[in-house]
């Protein structure tokens, strides 16, 4: 081996080394946005136990260790999380699910048409709206009106992975053999919370979805029409 | 009983005084004892004349804060996830993280180039540990035969979550032959992505077996979590017990 595709080598271990010591399922971010209050740890989406329904779930602010920890973590009132519905096809949000924390409570906005796309937004408070007491350690709130039903406070963290061994892997500490096998595996959010925000709503609400994009982009046939869908953070100006 | 009497009759003589005590006290300012709210104040605790909140907003008072329910404001996005672990596992340095966290998910393209290149490193630093020519050990097509510029673009370009309103939900179903319709709580999305990773065409090139590394899971299960709670799906907090 050349020297010099050595050294260009090292190089990129060392770069993997440092960025996996921030890592996984975006629990622990890059730094601009770690630790802060709108870090988003995870996000899922699902047909719900009424199958004409879809469920959003953003986990947020993870790694929260229970107890004092935990009591103590909030929303901010200066970060809007949105979730966004792409039904065209072209990845861009169609319709937008808005949630912000006013006192002890979240504000839900909509599914509505957002009246800008993108980085920006502003709370659309014309949109039909809906609100949930923030639930606490002890007592969950939920709040259902309109066929729509809506949650946030804190929760145990749903994600699982071997966080240590993958910065092993990337590491080199961990070569050649890899993860661990079965049983000698840590799952690293195994024990800890994180603050949560649940949405189901109708798929009459979310309009029709458009071909699978894994039809066109990964040559994959049979696929079902499915929305486009991802959460953001947007903290005030 | 006799005493149980006296207080019933103690606790009636109270309240009747109490009634009568409080007809002299209503803030009506037809009365001649001075008027008790005449004016309008933005101090006197409630919301009257053309106040927006309690003492706050319209033609007197100062504006009103966050606090009373005002959601004006830019938002400026500071982080953004679609498909699990994407950022973090292709999203190779810091500053190429926080850029693809405040990027438009339509707008993805120039960061096709840099996964596929973290996707090699990957390869390269088994090459290094397995004593093998880095140019020898590659990524392969994955089990839908995708290649490397397509995966990531895929990863890239396309990173939402795809959910079927129709279909069932799965992030991977090879017996049903479905993928990327939703992404249930207890999916394996994280041995899902190193499969198709490290897995190449039949899935378990790397699989820990045969001497090789293995790559394509973490072995780790969701263990004692219960995803079968209905809304809002997930389980209270852990506490210290």
């Amino acid at each position: 081996m050349k020297k010099t595709k050595l050294l260009t080598i090292i190089g990129g271990f060392s770069l993997l080394l440092l960025s996996f010591i921030f890592m996984s399922l975006d629990h622990i971010d890059a730094t601009n946005v770690a630790g802060t209050s709108s870090d988003i740890a995870d996000f899922f989406a699902f047909e719900g136990d009424n199958p004409d329904n879809t469920v959003f779930v953003a986990t947020i602010q993870g790694i929260l260790a229970p107890g004092v920890v935990t009591e103590n973590a909030s929303f901010d009132e200066n970060v809007l999380i949105e979730f966004n519905i792409d039904n065209t096809g072209d990845f861009i949000e169609d319709l937008v699910i808005q949630a912000i924390k006013r006192g002890d409570s979240i504000y839900f906005f909509g599914p509505v048409i957002p009246n800008r796309t993108g980085l920006e937004s502003d709370v659309l408070t014309s949109a039909p709206n809906h609100i949930v007491q923030i639930s606490t350690t002890e007592e969950t709130f939920i709040t259902n009106e309109d066929d729509m039903s809506f949650f946030a406070g804190p929760r145990r963290d749903p994600s699982y992975f071997d966080f240590n061994r993958f910065i092993d892997i990337a590491n080199g500490d961990a070569a050649p053999e890899g993860f661990y096998p079965p049983g000698e595996s840590t799952d690293f959010f195994v024990g800890l919370n994180v603050l949560a925000i649940a949405v189901e709503v109708p798929n009459s609400l979310l309009g029709n979805a458009p071909q699978h994009i894994l039809e066109s982009q990964g040559t994959i046939s049979g696929l079902p029409p499915a929305y486009n869908v991802w959460v953001s953070t947007k903290r005030k100006e | 009983m006799k005493n149980y009497k006296n207080k019933s009759y103690k606790l009636s003589v109270f309240v009747v005084l109490l009634l009568t005590a409080l007809i002299f006290v209503q803030c009506k300012d037809d009365d001649d004892n001075g008027n008790v709210i005449d004016v309008i104040s933005c101090n006197d605790g409630i919301q009257n004349g053309d106040e927006d909140g309690i003492d706050c907003g319209g033609s007197m008072c100062s504006p009103c804060e966050d606090n009373q329910l005002n959601f004006d404001g830019n938002f400026v996005q500071e982080d953004v996830a679609g498909r699990p672990g994407v950022n973090t596992i292709f999203g190779i340095t810091d500053l190429l993280k926080n850029n693809y966290n405040v990027s438009e998910v339509a707008n993805r393209t120039i960061f096709q180039e840099d996964f596929q290149e973290v996707l090699e490193n990957y390869y390269d630093i088994y090459a290094i540990s397995l004593d093998i020519p880095v140019d020898e050990l590659n990524y392969e097509n994955n089990i839908f035969d995708w290649d490397a510029a397509r995966f990531t673009t895929i990863m890239s370009n396309y990173d939402a979550l795809q959910v079927a309103p129709n279909g069932p939900t799965t992030y991977y179903d090879a017996t049903n032959n479905l993928v990327f319709t939703g992404r249930y709580l207890s999916d394996d999305v994280m041995g899902f992505t190193l499969t198709l990773m490290f897995g190449g065409a039949d899935g378990i090139r790397f699989d820990g077996n045969n001497g090789t590394p293995q790559l394509t899971t973490d072995a780790v299960a969701p263990g004692d979590r219960d995803f079968t709670l209905s809304f809002p799906y997930l389980e209270v907090p852990l506490t210290l017990e």
